[in-house]
C-alpha cells in the first residue's frame, strides 16, 4: 500500500467521523474526547510518515479506530464469529469480515421470479443462523411460503412460527415486537414498503435484542433510503448444470449486495450445492458506490 | 407428568357397617334386603352368607332354601354412598384429593404423596390397616392410572402396588370385566374367546371399535394411561379469584391499571405458591350502575408471571367503559395447570420452541390479532401440494414424520394455480413456452411430468402432471397439465410455483 494512499482513507475515516460526531451519535462525550485524541494522534503520525515501523502502527491505530467506530454503531463482531454462513468470497465484503448480525437486512426483488430467490437465500443463511434448536418467526402478508420445500435447503420447517396479517401496520408492529423479544434467531418480515422512520425503530430494535431481522420487499416502487444495515438484491440465473445431466440442475443466482453499512458493496454468482452456497469467480465490484454511511 | 392413583374397592362395605353395629352378627351369616315388586330382594351379603353361595340380587326367599340360619335386616336406602363419603373425608390425611367411586370404592390421587410414608407400598399399608382397624375389609391398588388401579384392586386381593409404566403388564392376566365397560360387551368378548385383556389389546384398534363400540377403546386407553380421566374431589377446589373493591368508584385507566396490577400480583403470589400457571384469565369490573365490563385473555403456556399478564390485558385495557365509576374490581383464573419453577440456566441459549419469552411473545400476538393468524406446519403425509402440511395443534408438538426431500418442490406455490397458455408436444413432453400473464417465457431447461393423483378418497378430480421448467432468463416455475390430454377439449395448463 502506497503512503498516499493511506492518506486518502485516513481523510475518509476522518470525514466519517466528523459526521459522527455531528449527528451526535457518540453517547458520552468522554467517549468522544477520547476517540479525537486517538485520532488526532493517529493522524499526526501518518503526516509525518518517516518509517515502516511508524506505518504499521498507523495500519493498527487505523484500525482500532474502525473497530471503536463500529462498536459506537452497535455492531459487535464478537458474537458474528461463531457462525459460518459459507459465504466464501463475499465474506470480504462485511465489516471485519463478518456477516453482520444483530442487524436488519433487506431484500428487494421486482417480481415474483424474485422473491422467490431472494427467499432461496434467505433460507440458506437462515439454516446456519437456526442451529439445531433455535426458532423464528415468518411474518407476511401471503401464505406463499411452501414449507416441504425448505427440506431442500437443510431447514427444519416445522421450527418456523409463521403470522399472517393483513394489514402493513400490524405486520410492522408485530417484526418489531418479535425483534425485541430476544428469543428469537431471526425474524422475517415482509414489508413491500418501508420509509425511514420505521425502518429507524427496528434497527433499534435489533440493536437491544442482537436479534438479525430480514425483510422481504417485493415491490416496484422505487426505495427510499432506509436505515437497514444492508440491501440486498438476488435474481435467478440459469441453474448450474449437475454434470452431464439435463434438466434444471443447482439453484443460481445473481447476488449483488446494493448497501452494506461500514462494508463494500459488490455483485457475485452464486449457487446452492450440497446444503451450502458456492460463490463462484467474484465478477468486478461495484467501484462507484460510497464506501461508508447508507443510514 | 404421570399421577399416582390409588383405588380402594370395599366388597362388604354395607355388612361391615351392620356388623359394627351389632357385634353379635360378627360370624353370622346375614343379608340386607329391601322389597322390590312385592319381593324381598338382597341387596347386600355378608362374607359368611357369601360363603353359602348367597349373592346381591338373589331373592330372600331363595336363599333362606340354601341357609335356614340366616339373618336378614332391612337396607337402608343411600347408607353405601354416605359411607363412601365418610371415609372419603377421612382420606383426606393421606391425599388432599379424593373421589367417590360408585357403587363401592374411592379413589384417591396421591401424586407426590406416598414419599411421606417411605414409599408406596407402606402407603398402602398404613390405609389399609386403618381401615381394618375400623372394621372394613378393602383391597386397594396403587397405579399411573384410575383404571389400572380400579382393576387391580378388584381382580386382585389385599394391597398391590403397580410400578410406575406398568399398567400393560397388570392389565394383561386380568378378565375384561376389569376394564369397566358393559354387561352385554363383556358378555360378546367372551363369546369371541377373548376372556383375557391380553387377548384384546393387539388386536387392530379399527376392528375392536366396529365390534364394540367407542367405549370399549376408551377404557382400554384410560386403564393404559393413554388418555387422561376426570376426577370429581369430593371437597371441591378453591377457585383461583380474588376481588378488589374500590373505595370510590373508579373511572380513569390510571386507576384500573392499579387494580388489576394488584390483583394480578395477588393471583400471581397464590399461583407460584401452590405452583400452577394460569391458561385463561377474567377481569371483570363492576360498575356503579350496575353494568359488568369484562375482557379475558389466554396463555398458550401456564403462566404466573404478572408483568407479562398485564401486558396481555393492558392490550384490551381501552375496550373497558368506566361510566360513571367502577366499584368491584375481580379477577379470575378460570383454567389452571401444573407450573413448576422455572429452571435457572448457566447460561442463556438462542432459545428453541420451548423458550419462556417466545411464548410470552406469541402470547401479545395472539392476544392482539386472535391466535388463527398463527400457524406452524407440521408435514403429513400427502403428495397433493394443497395437503402436504398440516397446522400443529401446540407449540411443542414435534413432527410425526420428515420433511420429504426427495421430489423438486418450489419455494413459493401460489394459494390458486394461475392458467396459462402452453405450446407443447404431445404426449408427454414439458412444454416449449408458455404465457402468464402476457409475458411469454421460452423453456430452456425442464424436468418432469411427476403424475400427482388427487387422492380420490379425499376428494374427486382430475390428476396433475407437474414439470419443473427454467426459462432463457433463469426464472424457475412448477407447472401442471390437469388429466389427459382429450380430444374435443383442449388441455388446461396452470402455474403453480415458483422455485428458488
Amino acid at each position: 500500500m502506497c503512503p498516499a494512499h493511506k492518506n486518502v482513507t485516513c481523510k475518509s475515516a476522518l470525514l466519517s467521523h466528523q459526521t459522527l460526531l455531528d449527528r451526535n451519535i457518540y453517547p458520552h462525550k468522554a467517549e468522544k474526547l477520547n476517540l479525537l485524541a486517538n485520532f488526532d494522534l493517529s493522524k499526526r503520525k501518518g503526516m509525518n510518515g518517516k518509517g515502516q515501523g511508524e506505518q504499521t502502527n498507523k495500519a493498527d491505530i487505523l484500525q482500532r479506530l474502525q473497530r471503536d467506530i463500529s462498536h459506537l454503531q452497535g455492531s459487535k463482531p464478537a458474537c458474528n464469529m461463531q457462525y459460518d454462513f459459507g459465504l466464501g468470497t463475499i465474506h470480504r465484503a462485511f465489516p471485519q469480515g463478518a456477516f453482520p448480525l444483530g442487524a436488519v437486512h433487506e431484500f428487494v426483488a421486482t417480481n415474483r421470479e424474485a422473491a422467490a430467490s431472494s427467499t432461496g437465500f434467505l433460507t440458506g443463511l437462515l439454516k446456519t443462523l437456526m442451529g439445531t434448536e433455535a426458532t423464528i418467526l415468518w411474518i407476511g402478508g401471503s401464505q406463499d411460503l411452501f414449507s416441504p420445500a425448505l427440506g431442500f435447503f437443510g431447514l427444519p420447517a416445522h421450527r418456523i412460527i409463521r403470522l399472517q396479517l393483513k394489514k402493513h401496520k400490524d405486520i410492522l408492529w408485530a417484526v418489531e415486537e418479535a425483534l425485541k423479544c430476544g428469543a428469537l434467531a431471526a425474524v422475517i418480515g415482509e414489508i413491500p414498503d418501508l420509509d425511514f422512520t420505521a425502518s429507524r425503530r427496528l434497527q433499534l430494535a435489533v440493536e437491544h435484542s442482537k436479534t438479525t431481522g430480514f425483510l422481504l420487499r417485493c415491490t416496484t416502487r422505487p426505495l427510499s433510503t432506509t436505515a437497514c444495515t444492508a440491501r440486498w438484491r438476488i435474481t435467478p440465473l440459469p441453474s448450474a448444470a449437475l454434470g452431464d445431466l439435463p434438466g434444471i440442475g443447482y439453484p443460481r443466482w445473481q447476488v449483488e449486495l446494493l448497501k452494506i453499512r461500514n462494508g463494500q458493496p459488490g455483485q457475485w454468482n452464486v449457487h446452492w450445492q450440497d446444503d451450502g452456497f458456492r460463490v463462484e469467480q467474484p465478477d468486478h465490484r461495484i467501484k462507484s458506490q460510497p464506501r461508508i454511511k447508507i443510514a | 407428568m404421570a399421577g399416582r392413583f390409588v383405588s380402594i374397592w370395599f366388597p362388604h362395605l354395607a355388612t361391615d357397617w351392620f356388623a359394627l353395629r351389632r357385634p353379635e352378627l360378627q360370624d353370622q351369616p346375614f343379608v340386607l334386603s329391601a322389597p322390590v315388586h312385592g319381593r324381598l330382594i338382597i341387596t347386600a351379603c355378608s362374607p359368611q352368607a357369601q360363603a353359602f353361595g348367597i349373592g346381591a340380587g338373589m331373592a330372600v326367599a331363595d336363599a333362606r332354601a340354601l341357609e335356614t340360619r340366616l339373618h336378614v335386616l332391612n337396607d337402608q336406602p343411600q347408607l353405601v354412598p354416605q359411607l363412601l363419603k365418610r371415609i372419603g373425608e377421612r382420606a383426606i390425611r393421606y391425599t388432599p384429593v379424593v373421589s367417590i367411586d360408585l357403587p363401592d370404592g374411592i379413589l384417591l390421587d396421591v401424586s407426590g404423596c406416598s414419599h411421606l410414608w417411605g414409599g408406596d407400598l407402606p402407603y398402602l399399608q398404613a390405609m389399609a390397616v386403618s381401615l381394618r382397624k375400623n372394621g372394613y375389609a378393602a383391597h386397594l391398588a396403587m397405579a399411573d392410572s384410575i383404571g389400572t388401579a380400579w382393576a387391580v384392586a378388584r381382580f386382585r386381593t389385599g394391597v398391590t402396588v403397580i410400578e410406575p409404566n406398568g399398567q400393560k403388564d397388570a392389565l394383561l392376566s386380568l378378565p375384561p370385566e376389569a376394564l369397566r365397560v358393559g354387561g352385554d360387551t363383556v358378555e360378546r368378548l367372551c363369546k369371541l374367546g377373548l376372556t383375557r385383556i391380553a387377548d384384546l389389546v393387539n388386536l387392530p384398534r379399527p376392528s375392536l371399535r366396529r365390534r364394540f363400540g367407542p367405549e370399549l377403546l376408551l377404557r382400554l386407553d384410560q386403564a393404559l394411561g393413554h388418555t387422561t380421566e376426570s376426577f370429581v374431589p369430593i371437597v371441591p377446589i378453591e377457585p383461583y379469584q380474588e376481588r378488589l373493591p374500590a373505595l370510590e368508584p373508579i373511572s380513569t385507566r390510571t386507576g384500573i391499571e392499579i387494580a388489576l396490577e394488584r390483583l394480578l400480583e395477588m393471583l400471581c403470589a397464590r399461583l407460584h405458591r401452590e405452583q400452577m400457571g394460569l391458561r385463561t384469565a377474567r377481569f371483570t369490573c363492576y360498575r356503579v350502575d350496575g353494568k359488568a365490563m369484562q375482557i379475558s385473555i389466554e396463555t398458550n403456556r401456564p403462566s404466573s408471571h404478572a408483568r407479562h399478564l398485564f401486558k396481555l390485558f393492558e392490550m384490551k385495557l381501552a375496550t373497558i367503559e368506566p361510566g360513571l365509576g367502577i366499584e368491584l374490581f375481580l379477577i379470575e383464573a378460570a383454567r389452571v395447570e401444573d407450573h413448576g419453577p422455572g429452571q435457572e440456566k448457566l447460561w442463556e441459549t438462542q432459545g428453541g420452541l420451548e423458550d419462556v419469552r417466545l411464548s410470552e411473545l406469541i402470547d401479545r400476538i395472539a392476544g392482539r390479532f386472535g391466535a388463527a393468524c398463527l400457524r406452524r406446519d407440521l408435514p403429513a403425509e400427502h403428495y397433493w401440494p394443497e395437503r402436504a402440511t398440516k397446522p400443529s395443534a401446540s407449540l411443542t408438538e414435534k413432527p410425526a414424520t420428515g420433511w420429504p426431500t426427495d421430489k423438486p418442490r418450489p419455494l413459493h406455490l401460489l394459494e390458486r394455480p394461475e392458467p396459462i397458455q402452453v405450446t407443447a408436444p404431445i404426449p408427454d413432453y414439458p412444454p416449449m413456452l408458455f404465457r402468464h400473464k402476457g409475458a411469454l417465457h421460452k423453456i430452456k431447461k425442464a424436468d418432469g411430468p411427476e403424475r400427482i393423483e388427487a387422492e380420490w378418497w379425499l376428494e374427486t378430480g382430475e390428476h396433475r402432471d407437474y414439470y419443473a421448467v427454467e426459462d432463457e432468463e433463469g426464472a424457475r416455475y412448477w407447472l401442471f397439465r390437469l388429466g389427459h390430454y382429450d380430444a374435443e377439449k383442449p388441455p388446461a395448463w396452470f402455474l403453480h410455483g415458483y422455485f428458488a
